[in-house]
């Protein structure tokens, strides 16, 4: 069962190399499960092969938020476990803080989800060299501004006022990481006018606009075909 | 907020739309003449008419109070920087301090002119009877004395003006539920105060040697820190009700989920640490009114 949730149960201690074999032999069960688990819910949204689709509703908006912290954690256990060349304790402290984060996000949605959660996602990080400093701050910088921009953006469609609060509670935290990361790849680029607008606003994205940026670093693409 | 996503879902359904906001409109052309801060300050104002125009009706009562209730917020926090950055020789950090300046003001702007889009009253700073950066109730005098001379001073209560209007503004986001247009505006308000926060607390840790990180990291969890004695990890005990609440920053119980049960990456268990600075608590409206008034400010009745 282990092909099913790798990503969820990665040991902090694993290798590199280990880590990736041991990632590479889930994707063909990931993608099996997870297809069979995105047809028994959706009556509207035809699932593509080999694509795992979060679903509908409530349901399936916390399924688009477990996918994306599933990959953030993914991320960071991988930063921890092989942390850049030269790292200053200070910024190992700051990755390992967040790394826990992460994990507690991604956990947290495991559990509430139950039975409804899709599978454990298998990520694809050969685009990032973990060993420099510059590759793996400018990727944490992708994944905290994408997490921000997609909780602001789906928020409105959630129904149950009890869901929200906790989307709230959760993107502040990752906007507190956004910033952080800013600030460590330049000093004051924590609103950069990338991320916030002229008005002063975070910007937002749409779930499918996130999900490209997300499937970049995915073995296990992922879809939110009811939130387009 | 995606300004030109909006022009373009608004020129569907009006294709005047850009002569409307363009210079060939006197009144624009008025503006503009005086010169480039006034357009860029007319920016929100168009925007806040394109709110009433894509929706066609005004904002329920309900509604404009939160806008309102934001807008108190954001003048307490856009004063509190204005003020600090022209006492002199008052801030070393400008560069991050000025751009915290700018977000507020502009949050200011663009939160009253959505509030006049909606067709309520905005509030404005002659609302209030005073504001006391000392938190001294209108003596000047409170807690936070030298708060325009000592740096050390002003940073704290930054840190907890963030701190807190990241609360303030989640806790009013299901009042908003289902709500395109405020709730995902609030929320990228709320977005960028927990950016300014993060960067205080950065501020004052790397430079300042404060023993903050830049999320809230509680020091014990289990029953309800209504106080927030537990919650607050300023250093700062004068603000331990800014962390405190029905729903205080050390919870580690979200929704039905106990946070310490799940694994970590190093456990079968996850710290108070961890799973107190993973979420970010809100404050309801008469809690954040309840720290703000008198101490900081009060509204003229």
């Amino acid at each position: 069962m282990k092909t099913e949730t790798d990503l969820t149960n990665v040991n902090v201690n694993m290798a590199r190399r280990s880590f990736l074999r041991y990632a590479g032999v889930g994707v063909a069960g990931v993608g099996l499960l997870s297809v069979a688990s995105s047809c028994h819910k959706d009556h509207n949204v035809v699932p593509t092969a080999g694509v795992t689709d979060v679903g509908s509703g409530d349901t399936g908006i916390l399924n688009f938020a477990y996918a994306l912290e599933q990959l953030e954690a993914a991320f960071y256990l991988q930063v921890v476990a092989t942390p850049y060349t030269g790292i200053p304790s200070i910024e190992l402290t700051y990755l390992t803080d967040i790394r826990d984060h992460e994990v507690c996000h991604r956990e947290f949605f495991k559990a509430a989800l139950g039975t409804s959660a899709i599978k454990g996602l298998t990520p694809d990080f050969s685009a990032i060299d973990f060993t420099s400093r510059t590759a793996v701050l400018g990727a944490a910088k992708v994944f905290e501004d994408l997490g921000v921009t997609a909780y602001d953006g789906i928020a409105y469609n959630i129904q149950n006022a009890a869901y929200l609060s906790i989307a709230g509670s959760i993107v502040s935290v990752e906007a507190r990481h956004a910033a952080l990361i800013g600030n460590l790849i330049t000093q004051g680029n924590f609103v950069s006018s990338d991320q916030v607008d002229a008005n002063g606003l975070n910007i937002s994205n749409k779930p499918s606009a996130v999900l490209v940026g997300a499937n970049t670093y995915l073995k296990t693409k992922v879809s939110a075909n009811s939130f387009s | 907020m995606n300004l030109f996503s909006i022009v373009e879902e608004i020129e569907k359904i009006d294709p005047e739309f850009n002569d409307r906001i363009s210079p060939r409109r006197d009144a624009i052309k008025n503006i503009t003449s005086f010169g480039s801060k006034v357009a860029i300050a007319a920016v929100p104002f168009a925007l806040g008419n394109l709110f009433k125009k894509a929706y066609g009706q005004s904002a329920s009562a309900s509604v404009i109070s939160v806008l309102n209730f934001a807008l108190t917020l954001e003048i307490l926090e856009a004063t509190f920087y204005n003020d600090g950055m022209a006492a002199s020789g008052l801030v070393t950090d400008t560069s991050y301090i000025s751009q915290i300046q700018s977000d507020e003001n502009k949050h200011v702007t663009f939160l009253t002119s959505a509030i006049n889009a909606a067709g309520g009253t905005p509030v404005t700073a002659s609302d209030f009877v005073y504001l006391d950066y000392t938190g001294g109730a209108g003596s000047q005098a409170g807690p936070f004395t030298g708060v325009f001379t000592n740096y050390q001073t002003f940073l704290a209560v930054a840190e907890t003006f963030e701190d807190t209007g990241v609360r303030a503004y989640k806790g009013q986001a299901p009042n908003l539920l289902g709500n395109q247009t405020y709730l995902t505006a609030a929320l990228d308000i709320h977005a960028v105060e927990a950016r300014h926060a993060s960067a205080i607390r950065y501020l004052r840790m790397t430079k300042y040697g404060a023993t903050v990180l830049p999320w809230i990291t509680s020091a014990a969890s289990g029953s309800v820190d209504t106080s927030g004695a537990a919650s607050n990890d300023t250093g700062v005990a004068a603000v331990n009700a800014n962390y405190g609440g029905a729903t205080p920053e050390n919870t580690s119980v979200q929704g039905g989920v106990n946070i310490l049960n799940l694994p970590s990456a190093t456990s079968s268990t996850t710290t108070v640490a961890a799973a107190t600075a993973a979420f970010d608590e809100p404050l309801t409206m008469s809690e954040v009114l309840a720290i703000l008034v008198p101490a900081f400010t009060k509204p003229k009745s």
